[in-house]
């Protein structure tokens, strides 16, 4: 399984949608957890909009922990899911499954191999989120004449562990849903469909009003995503502490189990068109 | 797929033939172990396909597929890390295909016959001891077509056993020393090339042409001579000709051809498989 590992990290590190996906994740981060509360420091509106919120304190270097992790629930999860689907479906779009299994190797092995892929970008996103917000709460603290006060090793290495955690588990969704639907455009859609509007309707429109779907988002991946960013200081739309992080975490492991186990069941069962 | 077994023979190239349809990529599909048998069991090497009998076998199935934004030569460092073999025999294989010179550039920028040439340089990543082919001059010029069949024969030169699928009858003749001829599913006739083609008959013009049939009637019988537009066919031994000959004209028949003709591998394709002509 090491050689189809490192078959598939070949392939996605010469990929250049895998860096441009990158690319997008940390400047999105800086963008909306930086670039946009900085320009909106002496005119943010009083109330209402979500960032309304965010302050200097938000932004300086011993918050950077949750403001690298402010995103993940929502676009650098779509980004993890995307990653995740091209991974798996381009090999249906490319039409290499077939070129890929006649060499021999076990489906098992092959499948176990692109979840690693997508946990080791997932950790290298988490990486460049944490530099990139480091580096950028440096710059706000000295422009704005604050001490340089970083969280503790412990903080930093739990939110990264927080943060791969998220990432994985959208990726592994990506690579099970390419897998159920065997193509690349559609379980995007779906995806994104689900993460980006489904999840927020439930939670805004649907949950205070009937009290079942509110206990259902304490098992819902996004929601748990969202906890366990929020348990770091992260605030964000679909970031809210509606479970403690200690279930948050054991939530999404499940969901990464899960989606691993299905997607591998599927791959091992299927014919190859 | 019903009761199939094809009996491929170390060393040689097989041609497996039939119209679309007939079911030879679904075939090697299943021994490829790409899809599983509805019902009943695939066996190649006499067991399952498998780990240890696929570990013997390179295949290109239904075209070459690759990653278009890799060369040719990170594909095959891939394909070798999926196959478990070292990656100093990609620049191995590329040398065999000739694409070496070509093995930086990306996979999307290649032409359909280098596509095709890179996937034969997969499917002999393990030094297989069976390569299976699907259709792997479709598409290609003939100047293609022609570095495909050399590379094939040097294949088995090398003792390397091919199994060729194929529509093209022209090139099951040239290359291949047997071949299985499915047809909806069941092989109809495995046989040698010249065998598939044997049942020829004396191809005799001559004229009167009246004349000439009932003097070789008188000769060898009547149900033996049958007449096929301007001409007679004689169910005889190719080695009569010169006794007809020597009749003929000893009756003052004016003989001007006389010919041992065999019916074309595509005539005898269209009988076994009861197609028509555009079915091959």
């Amino acid at each position: 399984m090491l050689r189809d590992i490192r078959a598939e990290l070949l392939k996605q590190s010469r990929r250049p949608a895998s860096w441009l996906l990158l690319a997008v994740a940390v400047v999105l981060s800086l963008t909306f957890g930086y670039a946009v509360p900085y320009a909106g420091l002496d005119g943010a509106p009083a109330s209402g909009g979500p960032g309304a919120g965010r302050g200097l304190s938000a932004m300086l270097p011993d918050a950077f922990v949750g403001s690298a992790l402010g995103g993940l629930p929502i676009f650098v999860g779509a980004l993890a899911l995307i990653f995740g689907v091209l991974v798996a479906g381009s090999e249906y779009g490319f039409g290499t499954w077939k070129t890929v299994l006649v060499q021999n190797p076990s489906r098992v092995a092959v499948f176990g191999a692109k979840l690693v892929t997508v946990a080791v970008a997932g950790l290298a996103v988490v990486l460049a989120l944490f530099a990139a917000t480091a580096g950028a709460s440096a710059l706000v603290a000295s422009l704005q004449g604050q001490a340089l006060v970083w969280p503790s090793a412990s903080d930093v290495l739990l939110g990264l562990g927080a943060g791969w955690l998220v990432t994985t588990m959208w990726g592994a969704l990506g690579v099970l849903l390419a897998i159920g639907l065997r193509s690349v455009a559609l379980p995007i859609g779906l995806g994104l469909v689900w993460l980006l509007a489904v999840q927020n309707l439930l939670a805004s429109i649907a949950a205070p009003l009937l009290t079942w779907v509110a206990e259902l988002q304490k098992v819902l991946p996004g929601p748990n995503a969202g906890a366990l960013a929020a348990s770091f200081g992260a605030s964000a739309p679909g970031v809210e502490q509606i479970v403690g992080s200690g279930q948050a975490t054991a939530v999404l492991a499940g969901y990464v189990v899960v989606f691993a186990v299905l997607g591998g069941w599927l791959l091992h069962r299927r014919d190859i068109a | 797929m019903a009761e199939l077994n094809l009996s491929v023979h170390a060393g040689e190239v097989y041609g497996f033939l039939g119209p679309n349809g007939a079911g030879k990529t679904t075939t090697l599909r299943m021994l490829l172990g790409l899809i599983r048998p509805t019902s009943g069991r695939v066996r190649l090497f006499g067991a399952e396909p498998g780990t240890a009998s696929l570990a013997r076998v390179g295949a290109l199935i239904e075209g070459p597929a690759f990653y278009p934004y890799l060369s040719g030569r990170a594909n095959l460092r891939i394909l070798a890390d999926h196959a478990g073999v070292r990656r100093t025999r990609v620049d191995d294989v590329l040398d065999v295909v000739t694409l070496t010179d070509r093995a930086k550039d990306k996979y999307s920028t290649y032409s359909l016959g280098m596509k095709q040439r890179l996937g034969l340089a997969a499917a002999l990543l393990k030094e297989p001891e069976l390569v299976v082919l699907d259709e792997p001059t479709n598409g290609l010029d003939p100047a293609g077509m022609a570095d495909i069949r050399v590379t094939l024969r040097k294949l088995a030169a090398d003792g390397c056993t091919v199994l060729l699928s194929s529509h093209l009858l022209a090139e099951v003749e040239q290359i291949c020393d047997r071949v299985g001829v499915l047809d909806h599913g069941r092989l109809v006739a495995e046989t040698t090339v010249p065998d598939l083609r044997a049942g020829g008959a004396l191809r005799v013009v001559a004229g009167p042409l009246e004349q000439a049939r009932e003097h070789l009637g008188l000769l060898l019988g009547a149900d033996r001579v049958h007449t096929d537009g301007a001409a007679l066919e004689l169910d005889v031994d190719p080695g009569e000709a010169g006794r007809i000959n020597a009749g003929l004209v000893a009756a003052g028949l004016d003989v001007t051809e006389l010919r041992w003709h065999e019916p074309d591998l595509e005539q005898t394709f269209l009988a076994l498989t009861g197609g028509t002509p555009d079915a091959a």
